[in-house]
């Protein structure tokens, strides 16, 4: 297999199922939001608990990269399934941009997030 | 043309009959429906994360009161079936394309199946009680 270079795109691919997989995963956790906001306030409480806790703020951080990250890297194969995008340079620019961009966007959410309420 | 031993002779070729398919033997319904579910949940992001948003910090009174609202509810709603059914499809692509062994496939595919309904439906269950306000 000497013949393959390891390219970002091939890398990146990977990362798209990854990232599909964990959000497939923490739905688990906007179930247990909505279940709980339809429960009462004392099951509420609990999972603002838990999302107000240090790990729990991880998760959540998590979960939102791996949200905009999946969805700029689905854009990406949108442009591809619409035929347009496979010159070298311009996938890898996609690429870089899905990247990029994800962490980006990640940030920014989180950014407004404490701006207009995070830490009421 | 003895065909009488076999029921149904058709003038196709097997390469005609197989083609378009693919491996999951269904044809392309599913790659065009994740690609409508996904187009669905880009265009619902912005709204999805504003809701998301107005609830942060807020009691359970005030998220009760806002996710019983019928735009945040609808929003909600067709966030959640479009993701459930976009990821039901995804994880069935990745079962198929790593998963060898024929029963532990069919298995791991039946799961995926139950799981993504469970996750639409318990979500849609505490979305519409909240709606009805019981």
């Amino acid at each position: 297999m000497q013949v393959y270079r390891w390219t970002l795109t091939m890398a990146m691919s990977i990362v798209h199922r990854a990232t599909g997989i964990a959000l497939y995963v923490g739905t688990l956790l906007l179930v247990w939001w909505l279940v709980a906001a339809a429960s009462g306030p004392a099951a509420y409480a609990h999972v603002q608990a838990f999302s107000g806790s240090i790990i729990g703020r991880l998760i959540v951080f998590g979960y939102t990269w791996a949200l905009m990250h999946h969805m700029l890297s689905g854009i990406r194969h949108f442009v591809w399934d619409l035929g347009y995008g496979f010159k070298a340079n311009e996938r890898e620019a996609l690429t870089w941009g899905a990247l990029i961009g994800g962490i980006a966007l990640t940030v920014l959410v989180w950014i407004i997030a404490y701006a207009i309420g995070g830490g009421r | 043309m003895s065909g009488s031993d076999t029921p149904k002779r058709s003038m196709r070729t097997p390469l005609g009959r197989v083609r378009n398919l693919g491996a999951a033997h269904s044809g392309t319904s599913d790659f065009w429906r994740q690609r409508i579910t996904g187009v669905a949940m880009t265009l619902l992001m912005i709204p999805g994360l504003v809701i998301i948003m107005m609830l942060l910090g807020r009691n359970q009174v005030y998220a009760a009161q806002t996710l019983s609202s019928i735009p945040v509810a609808v929003i909600l709603l067709l966030f959640i079936l479009a993701s459930a059914w976009h990821m039901k499809i995804g994880m069935q692509v990745v079962i198929e394309d790593y998963v060898h062994n024929e029963k532990l496939k069919l298995t791991a595919i039946m799961l995926n199946n139950f799981f993504s309904f469970a996750v639409a439906l318990a979500s849609t269950y505490a979305i519409l009680k909240l709606s009805s306000g019981v």
